[in-house]
């Protein structure tokens, strides 16, 4: 059928406590578009690294075109003609295009930088693939879609004829990614290759010649033929042929409810608070001579959150699913208060609005962030003075601005024995705690504050199994005694064992509420890449 | 705990035989004898007064430690401290000579004064940084030369003391806002002062002040996020600490601190502001507090130390050996200690990320935890 | 170490530059060069624009300029050099005693091996061992006055305490013989195979006439009797700038400093490059310091008095640009020149009429704009310095002294959006770091 591009088998990469690739496969012809799709976590990217040489595999083999290879560093795989297109783009945001084009493989002599000629054959390939750049502008000035150019003519200058480009839409609206797409077909028309990695269901169908489906770091499907499948079929492969099913409980509901969104919408462009007006970092970074630009965080033009609107009971957990990146984390902030959003939040009947995060606590709010280590703790100090995080706006802990240390300690130590916390005292530094206990610690300092409400982000991430099950009975607990829980996770088996309701999250909007014990795989995939909107496709 | 002190001396140690390694070979460079020479600096501070002496210019170094260290704690380099306490010294003179007040409110009066400058001029670096984001290395920067220009021209003329012919100075202090010395109180204790030789009496002041910095830090709510935002400035800010507020209070709270660094030489030596005064003392704070990790006795440690090197090495140039190689232990010893420091901190940090990651069993992780471990535990 | 949040995509910033830089700049230099004028014939002052003057801006300007480069190849790669002094003070030892020995372009060299010293000790702790930028630096500045010292006790003292030739511990013997001066013929005067040429640039200046007469004195400040260390400094600045941006040695060194990551996907040693950045720093800085030795013809101590840091306020001024940082060294000598002038009270009068029609083409400048309340506000302070002026009889030198400083205050809080630093610049990176 044509021969072979790249050969991956039985890749296994290991990094410490994890397993990201076990033994996975790739067949890519030459002259395709091939996708490779998969949930979070499943070890695409971790795939891909080692393909253009970031690292190197525990076991198997690379195959590029009948050769053998191995690669020691990137510059090794781009020697080997495979270019990797990052999502999170490597560009000089203060050079011009074709600075960053050819930095590293300068045109020219020592003494002279051949700028003519590098602009001229940088405009010459823009033309022959439809990848129309100004070679002088600033890349501070493009728009992401055009960044997206820049970084593929980077690879194009540099002879790549394998281009890998990891989750290419995510940021770009529809007309961008028709040209995307229109390009990277001329690239393969003239006997390129391309590897894209996407979680977009449609466009893969409607654009990949082939497509690898990689589930919990195997490969677990290879179709060469995409119009043989629908999008709904995909989403099964990728999300698993049974889902976990919910555990049979009884009904803890009850009739008040105690967290209320209105309307939560944060507007497209917005700068994101957790970056500008930060605390200043343990290295002053770019800020010391000058001013830190604020941070924009967009994706692909809609808004972070648009219009989410949904009501907790006491007594319910609520699950968000949805792939990363739609507003999950958004709508977190803005409860919490980390992020300002117009709408309304009600906790108890309480309006939030302009109310402080720290008072928010105190209305019974609790938090349990997603990355534990850089926003739930500090882990150079010790574990009592870790409960006080989130925690020191009021009694018991702090009395007219002083700590009271010997509160403090109790509640850790109380903490400790009923959370199962290992560890030989409080007075240890949290880095010493592996993650499950710190997560217990964290769960365990929420708990004890008696909340109404608990946001609850990916609450179980990085954890062990032992650990991991602690968690999920305290929550189950907790929810039993009236607790009210908003409950945001990529984790399948967590999502559904724990939801009373299942709200699904993508591009900023709640599209679909789901009952977790009528759910099949394929429907709720569908709904989280959105293969649902398609009206071709209809639901099984 | 005993662990850890011993462990926290390592670094310091190791870079004191660094900097004693560098001057030996300076000293043989310049042709003397480095057992020679540590032998006389020995001798030199061997004695009451030298220990006087020591501990009198250890104590503003000291003040000026705290004020910076204030900073630090949080990732913010106050270095106008050198303004801030300029202006608050100049300040406090004038008007303490212009005021006459009861001896013990005379002296608050003019610590108070002081410590309002202080604090004032900081704030102006403060709102610059939280209103226009401006960084406050190169404000504090500018804005020591403006204080010193301010202060040249309020010494050249309206503060000026008339009598004090070519050198130009404030009016001095009365005797009721000057601080007694402290000999009667350690001879009680049995120590014996040599004539002229005075233990001056902001001391117990520096001894309050470290006291103090310690319960704030330590005990405070506001010491409590002050830390937090200094190690970890996300964490800080989902725990519900307000970054522009926490940076105002904190840059003023430094300055204030700042304003009192003169007052050890004011209340005690000098009584007016002048030409005379000694300019380097926010420098030296910078230094002390590098030194000292940010830590209350940590600080002292470091304002002793510096104390010595300087008294130690006052006497050599009688002897022919050079005088500056006190200040070439000083830099050295500086510059080795914050290599040393860091060479640590990068230790116990991949030992810190091994030791989570070997208590973890092999679990599929998430993509995101997954990349993070390949960086060393950092999520990118 | 805690790595602040880092974006996931950037949006397209807004273009905010209806005009372009570059005519931005020319309308500047033109309105300079008219409110100079006006203030001159104002304030009856000729010595406002004088050849005078401007020849002692440029004297006073090339140390700062030449810190303020050293700056900027620093920060460009990536490191932020507050160490400028310390180097330059490393550079003025090393000069003083090779041009006591050797002449004055031995002194240069030994500017630029002293302030290389500093720089790779900076680079070391910083590149290699990831000490804070500040703290390393300030590092230097306390170690280098006490190495000057010691340095100069041993050289320019000898056993029994006595000065050799004329030094002493706190400054050298003079050097062993002054270095050339140029004055550029047919424009100003300056010799041509022997043959003195006409100076239509003098004549010019003498007819006193608006914007004309000034502007041969600038020119004429620029090109008479200035000595060959600072056209050989003018030479490495518009080197700088074709090596900067038009070598690939250039470019991946100041890759090194906007994003050292993408710089190390691409194969380029970032950490070496830093290294290169440092060390070109330290020899810029040093030559900053042969500078001010060449014209005190002796190392003194405390000859460096500030300059780095007015160097690094000049990184700020002139936006990380080579032709910025001169124009903001230009600037700072300027009014560090005026107080050296016979009879600077009268120019600091002169600079109050400065000052206030600066200020008023600026109030026009934010009306035209639209931007009412800054207008307004600049308009008023303006007038103040104008009533000042009328009234006051001896004005404070003060005031010029803390003029730059006071001037790059502003500027950092006014443009603070606008500015461009690199932006890596101050950030430790170690491979396997994703920024």
């Amino acid at each position: 059928m044509g021969p072979l591009a790249i050969e991956l088998h039985d890749i296994v990469k290991r990094f410490p406590g994890v397993v990201a690739n076990d033994g996975v496969d790739l067949t890519v012809r030459r002259g395709t578009i091939h996708a490779i799709v998969g949930e979070n976590g499943a070890g695409k990217s971790t795939l891909m690294k080692t393909l253009y040489g970031a690292h190197r595999p525990d076991e198997g083999t690379i195959v590029v075109d009948g050769t053998e290879r191995t690669f020691r560093s990137p510059s090794d795989a781009i020697h080997a003609g495979i270019g990797m297109v990052f999502q999170h783009f490597m560009l000089a945001d203060n050079f011009t295009v074709w600075e960053n084009i050819v930095l590293g493989d300068e045109p020219g002599s020592p003494l002279r930088l051949d700028v003519h000629g590098a602009r001229r054959r940088i405009a010459a390939l823009g033309e022959q693939y439809g990848l129309d750049l100004d070679p002088d502008e600033l890349v501070a000035e493009l728009g992401v879609g055009e960044k997206q150019r820049v970084e593929i003519l980077k690879v194009l200058f540099r002879h790549a004829k394998i281009l890998i480009l990891d989750e290419p839409t995510a940021v770009l609206v529809p007309h961008e990614v028709d040209e995307l797409f229109g390009s990277l077909r001329e690239l393969t028309a003239d006997g390129a290759t391309v590897i894209f990695i996407s979680h977009k269901l449609d466009e893969v169908l409607a654009h990949a010649d082939a497509i690898t489906v990689i589930r919990a770091g195997h490969t677990v499907g290879e179709i060469d033929d995409p119009r043989s499948v629908s999008a709904h079929q995909l989403a099964e492969m990728m999300v698993g042929s049974e889902l976990p099913s919910p555990e049979t409980r009884e009904k803890t509901v009850r009739d008040d409810v105690l967290l209320e969104v209105r309307d939560l919408t944060i507007e497209a462009g917005a700068v994101s608070p957790m970056a500008a007006g930060a605390l200043p970092a343990a290295i002053t970074q770019g800020e010391v001579m000058g001013d830190a630009a604020p941070v924009v965080t967009v994706a692909g033009g809609h808004r972070p959150l648009d219009g989410v609107s949904f009501s907790v009971r006491a007594g319910e957990i609520v699950g968000i699913a949805g792939v990363e990146g739609n507003g999950q984390a958004e709508l977190i902030e803005a409860i919490m208060g980390l992020r300002d959003a117009t709408g309304t939040v009600l906790v108890d009947d309480k309006d939030l609005r302009g109310v402080s995060t720290l008072e928010r606590r105190l209305c019974g709010l609790g938090y349990i962030p997603e990355d534990r280590q850089r926003d739930g703790m500090v882990l150079t100090m010790p574990l009592w003075e870790n409960v006080l995080l989130g925690h020191q706006g009021g009694p018991p802990f702090v009395r007219s601005g002083m700590i009271n240390r010997s509160s403090a300690k109790d509640r850790c130590g109380r903490i400790v024995e009923e959370f199962d916390v290992r560890t030989p005292g409080i007075d240890v530094n949290a880095f010493t705690l592996s993650g499950g206990n710190q997560q217990k610690l964290i769960v365990g300092r929420e708990m004890t504050a008696d909340p109404r409400v608990l946001v609850a982000a990916h609450p179980t991430r990085g954890v062990d199994v032992g650990a991991q099950a602690v968690i999920w009975d305290i929550l189950r607990d907790a929810r039993a005694g009236g607790l009210a829980t908003v409950l945001v996770s990529a984790d399948l088996e967590e999502l559904i064992g724990l939801s009373d309701r299942l709200l699904v999250m993508l591009r900023g909007r709640v599209v679909a509420e789901l009952d977790p014990s009528n759910l099949t795989p394929s429907e709720l995939g569908s709904y989280m890449t959105g293969a649902q909107q398609d009206p071709a496709g209809a639901a099984p | 705990m005993n662990r850890r002190l011993v462990g926290g001396l390592a670094a310091p140690a190791l870079a004191a035989a660094v900097a004693i390694a560098v001057s030996s070979i300076a000293l043989l460079i310049a042709g003397e004898s480095p057992v020679t020479t540590f032998r006389e600096m020995w001798k030199t501070i061997d004695s009451t007064q030298s220990v006087t002496f020591i501990v009198n210019n250890a104590v503003p170094y000291y003040v000026a430690g705290v004020a910076v260290a204030i900073g630090f704690k949080m990732n913010l380099f106050n270095i106008g401290a050198a303004g801030q306490y300029q202006l608050g010294a100049l300040l406090a003179a004038a008007a303490g000579a212009a005021v006459t007040l009861p001896a013990p409110v005379h002296v608050a009066f003019v610590m108070a004064v002081a410590v309002v400058v202080g604090a004032a001029y900081a704030a102006i670096a403060g709102i610059l940084k939280v209103w226009r984001g401006v960084n406050e290395v190169i404000s504090t920067i500018m804005l020591n030369y403006i204080a010193i220009g301010i202060a040249a021209f309020l010494l050249a003329e309206p503060l000026r003391n008339d009598s004090s012919g070519n050198l130009a100075q404030t009016r001095s202090l009365p005797a009721s806002a000057r601080l007694p010395d402290l000999n009667g109180v350690f001879e009680t204790l049995g120590f014996d002062f040599p004539s002229g030789v005075v233990l001056q009496g902001f001391l117990p002041f520096a001894i309050a002040l470290g006291i103090g910095y310690h319960l704030l830090l330590n005990r405070s709510r506001f010491g409590f996020n002050l830390r937090v935002s200094g190690a970890n400035p996300a964490a800080a800010r989902t725990s519900g600490v307000n970054p522009k507020r926490m940076v105002l209070t904190t840059i003023i709270l430094s300055g204030a601190i700042a304003g009192l660094i003169g007052m050890a030489p004011l209340l005690t030596e000098e009584f007016s502001y002048g030409d005379q005064f000694p300019k380097s003392l926010g420098f030296t704070g910078l230094a002390l507090a590098l030194l000292g990790r940010n830590h209350p006795v940590g600080i002292a440690g470091a304002a002793l130390v510096w104390a010595t090197i300087e008294r130690a090495t006052q006497r050599l140039s009688t002897l022919g050996i050079p005088q500056e190689i006190g200040v070439i232990l000083q830099g050295s010893f500086l510059l080795a200690a914050v290599i040393a420091y860091e060479v640590v901190r990068r230790r116990t940090e991949a030992a810190e990320a091994r030791a989570a990651a070997e208590r973890t069993p092999d679990v599929p992780m998430t993509e995101v935890a997954a990349a993070g471990a390949e960086t060393g535990g950092r999520a990118p | 170490m805690t790595v602040p949040l880092m974006p996931t995509v950037t949006a397209p910033r807004q273009r905010r530059v209806a005009v372009s830089s570059r005519r931005l700049t020319l309308l500047a230099m033109i309105a300079a060069a008219v409110v100079m004028s006006a203030a001159r014939l104002i304030s009856d002052n000729d010595n406002l624009t004088s050849e005078g003057t401007f020849g002692v801006m440029v004297r006073t300007a090339a140390p700062i300029a030449l810190a303020g480069l050293a700056g900027l190849f620093a920060e460009r790669s990536g490191t932020v050099n507050i160490g400028l002094e310390g180097m330059m003070i490393a550079g003025t030892i090393f000069a003083g005693w090779w041009g006591w020995e050797w002449g004055p372009w031995a002194a240069i060299a030994g500017g630029v091996v002293g302030g290389i010293f500093g720089g790779l000790l900076h680079a070391l702790a910083t590149v290699t061992f990831g000490v804070n930028h500040i703290v390393s630096g300030f590092a230097i500045n306390i170690i280098a006055p006490g190495v000057a010292r010691f340095m100069a006790g041993l050289l320019f003292v000898d056993e029994n305490g006595t000065g050799l030739e004329g030094g002493s511990i706190s400054n050298s013997p003079g050097l062993a013989s002054p270095i050339g001066r140029f004055t550029v013929p047919l424009m100003s005067g300056g010799d041509l195979f022997g043959w003195t040429t006409p100076d239509p640039l003098r004549w010019i200046e003498d007819t006193g006439w608006f914007v004309l007469a000034d502007v041969a004195g600038l020119l004429k400040g620029l090109t008479t009797d200035i000595s060959l260390d600072i056209i050989l400094a003018a030479a490495v600045f518009v080197a700088s700038v074709y090596v900067l941006w038009r070598t690939a040695f250039g470019l991946r060194l100041r890759s090194a400093g906007e994003r050292p990551s993408a710089a190390d996907s691409l194969g380029v040693p970032v950490l070496r490059y830093r290294y290169y950045g440092m060390i070109i720093s330290g020899g810029l800085a040093g030559f900053g310091g042969a500078v001010m030795v060449l014209f005190a013809n002796r190392y003194q101590e405390n000859q460096v008095g500030g300059r780095g840091f007015l160097g690094l306020a000049t990184l700020v001024v002139g936006n990380w640009r080579p032709g910025g940082v001169a124009a903001g060294a230009g600037l700072f000598g300027y009014f560090q020149g005026i107080t050296l002038r016979t009879n600077p009270d009268q120019l600091v009068l002169a600079l109050l009429v400065v000052g206030a029609l600066a200020l008023g083409v600026a109030a026009v400048y934010a009306a035209v704009r639209q931007q009412w309340v800054p207008a307004i506000v600049v308009a008023v302070i303006g007038a103040a310095c104008f009533y000042l002026y009328l009234r006051t009889e001896r004005p404070n030198n003060q005031f010029v002294y803390i003029t730059p400083y006071l001037v790059t205050l502003i500027v950092v809080s006014v443009r603070g959006q606008a500015l461009r630093p690199p932006a890596q610049a101050g950030l430790p990176w170690r491979k396997g770091m994703q920024v």
